[in-house]
């Protein structure tokens, strides 16, 4: 049982005219197992606190707390959160050039696990995971997500997901951008780490179409920097109908 | 041992052809102070293939050249190091040329030929090894049809010099591709160029370089269209990492009057992995008839991509790690391309062990 706490968290992006406040003051606490949905307009931050719980240098923390099971989080280097067990799968998938995919799962899985997955079950375990996620196996031999489409990208993300088994994943719009079968393949894919690891889930989305898959426990609406309101997954349907206006007007 | 004879033209530094290279670390290569050992450092790795002989014989040169050490080099040195590779013959395996280096008490002035007799096909992989002061002229001719991969690999310790023209002369019809890999010495100038004297015939020259603290490392490409209706290429990637790596890199492409339906392109991407280091890239496109298919040039220079890092990072890998993998990822392009795996892996390797000794 793991508990990812964000407490008053605030941050700001350094630009031409100084630092500006993006996020006023985050309080939110999920445990394993739980599905936390976050929705909001854009530009409200809700990648910012995503990035910010990962450790993306460009986001400078001004105030509060991220813990994972009581250890701080904002002290730990990008990879030392992946290895505490946090993992973002990005809106914008980022191109590397010349860097295979299998090279790249293999490098990630040696770090995470602290030893070199044995080659024979690697293979079958990487074929396994390309499997269930639709994935042609070419994709191992081509350097990470260069040239993928968008909807490619989000899958990638989640075959990472499942086989890299963090304990907390930040999924931030992985549902952008996915076609109706894409969308069912990657929500099957979260449910199944959910179920296999007991994972829990922060997932950024606009649309109540993935919470259909992914049955959120609870659902918070961000607006302005911070969250305004949290409910049950029926506050869901009512942002729906009604969109942001209640909120952004405050 | 003998001293070399000093009536040809010092360069001053202030020559275009000059104008970057340190001469006060050349050893006295370019004022003719060093001292010349008559070693033949040159040899092959293994037995040769019955198409293929390797002997030392007088040549007379194959293009003339402007170049003051290349002069020297012809003045002093009678006999020629020759690799030819019959007509017609189709060699899989790649054929080694090794030269360990003898020290840095004294020069060796290399001259060495590669020929290609018609449709010839071949791969010649040079390994420079080792420490040395070292001024080569390498020419290479093909015959017409034939086709030559030219791997020539600059893996040098620390302290050597190694000035060098790679002139290759391409006939009707041949392609000629050349990858030029400079990771080690103290200074490395290479003149890679390129004559075309027939139409049809397509020259690739690709390269990487990778330059550490107090590194000088020179290419200055020069690619002469002076016939219709052949293709150039040249796509060069460097590294620089730590005080004072200094790269150069001069694109020198020429079309000529008479060369109608000339397709060429160059590139040059440098990455400055830390503070403290140069890079020079200079394009130089000069172009005197329209009637052409194509040309162009792109240069550029950059750092870490912070996003790729940070992506690779958020999956568990450690800084040293990405910087690593964006590095190799970086280089692979072209060292991918040499086919040869073992070789490949080795001059990764050496380009892991240069990034962690610059502390990138
Ligand atoms: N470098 C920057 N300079 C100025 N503003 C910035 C900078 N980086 C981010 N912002 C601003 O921060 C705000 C929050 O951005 P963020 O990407 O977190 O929004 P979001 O909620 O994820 O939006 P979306 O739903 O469109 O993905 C935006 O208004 C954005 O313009
Ligand atoms: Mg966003």
């Amino acid at each position: 049982m793991s508990t990812l706490e964000i407490r008053g968290l605030q941050v700001s992006v350094d630009t031409e005219n100084g630092a500006v406040e993006i996020l006023k003051g985050v309080d939110l606490t999920i445990n394993s197992g739980e599905t936390h949905a976050i929705m909001g307009p854009n530009g409200s931050g809700k990648s910012t606190l995503a990035y910010s719980i990962a450790g993306h240098p460009r986001y400078t923390i001004t105030g509060g707390s991220v813990t994972l099971d009581g250890a701080d989080v904002l002290d730990m280097t990008v990879d030392e959160r992946a290895k505490a067990g946090l993992f973002l799968a990005m809106q914008y998938p980022v191109e590397v050039p010349g860097v295979s995919v299998s090279n790249f799962l293999r490098t990630a899985a040696t770090a995470l696990r602290g030893e070199a997955p044995k080659l024979r079950t690697w293979v079958a375990e990487v074929k396994e995971a390309m499997e269930a996620l639709n994935m042609d196996p070419a994709f191992a031999t081509r350097n990470v997500n260069e040239g993928f489409s968008g909807g490619e990208k989000k899958r990638h993300e989640i075959m990472q997901l499942e086989l890299l088994k963090p304990k907390m994943a930040i999924l931030d719009e992985t549902d952008s951008g996915l076609d109706v079968d894409a969308l069912r393949i990657v929500s099957e894919g979260v449910n199944r780490a959910k179920a296999n690891n007991n994972l829990g889930v922060l997932l950024i989305t606009h649309y109540t179409r993935i919470l259909k898959y992914i049955k959120p426990d609870f659902v918070h609406v961000f607006a302005n920097g911070h969250i305004v309101e949290e409910g049950g997954p029926d506050l869901a349907d009512k942002l729906e109908a009604n969109g942001y206006a209640d909120y952004v007007s405050k | 041992m003998s001293v070399l004879t000093t009536n040809y033209l010092t360069p001053s530094g202030r020559e275009e052809a000059w104008r970057f290279t340190p001469l006060k670390r050349l050893r006295g290569l370019h004022d003719g102070s060093v001292v010349v050992d008559q070693r033949h450092s040159l040899t092959t790795k293994s037995a040769l293939p019955a198409e293929v002989s390797f002997t030392r014989e007088a040549l007379s040169p194959l293009a003339t050249s402007d170049d003051v050490i290349i002069e020297r080099i012809r003045g002093e040195a009678t006999d020629v190091a020759h690799l030819h590779i019959a007509a017609d013959a189709q060699i899989k395996e790649a054929i080694f040329l090794t030269r360990l280096g003898g020290g840095v008490d004294s020069a060796e002035l290399s001259r060495v030929r590669i020929s290609l007799g018609s449709h010839a096909v071949a791969t010649v992989i040079v390994e420079n090894i080792g420490d040395t002061i070292l001024a080569e002229d390498l020419e290479i001719s093909l015959a017409p049809g034939s086709s030559l991969t030219f791997v020539s690999l600059q893996e040098f310790d620390a302290k050597s010099v190694y000035t060098a023209r790679h002139h290759a002369v391409v006939d009707k019809d041949a392609t000629f591709k050349s990858i030029t890999v400079t990771v080690g010495g103290d200074v490395v100038r290479i003149l890679p160029t390129v004559e075309f004297i027939a139409p049809g015939a397509c020259a690739e020259l690709l390269g990487v370089y990778f330059a550490t603290t107090g590194q000088f490392f020179e290419h200055r490409m020069h690619v002469d269209h002076a016939v219709p209706h052949a293709k150039s290429r040249v796509n060069f990637k460097g590294a620089l990492a730590g005080k004072d790596a200094h790269t150069v890199w001069i694109g020198d492409v020429l079309i000529r009057a008479v060369a109608e339906g000339t397709d060429t392109y160059e590139l040059n991407r440098n990455l400055l992995l830390t503070d403290g280091a140069r890079a020079d890239s200079v394009p130089n496109l000069e172009i005197e008839t329209g009637e052409i298919v194509g040309a162009g040039h792109a240069s550029t220079t950059g750092r870490f991509d912070d996003e790729q890092l940070f992506y690779l990072m958020s999956r568990g890998i450690t800084v040293e790690n990405a910087r690593r993998l964006v590095v190799r990822g970086f280089f692979s392009e072209i060292i991918n391309e040499i086919g040869n795996e073992e070789v490949q892996e080795r001059l990764m390797a050496r380009i892991d062990g240069e990034l962690e000794k610059a502390g990138a």
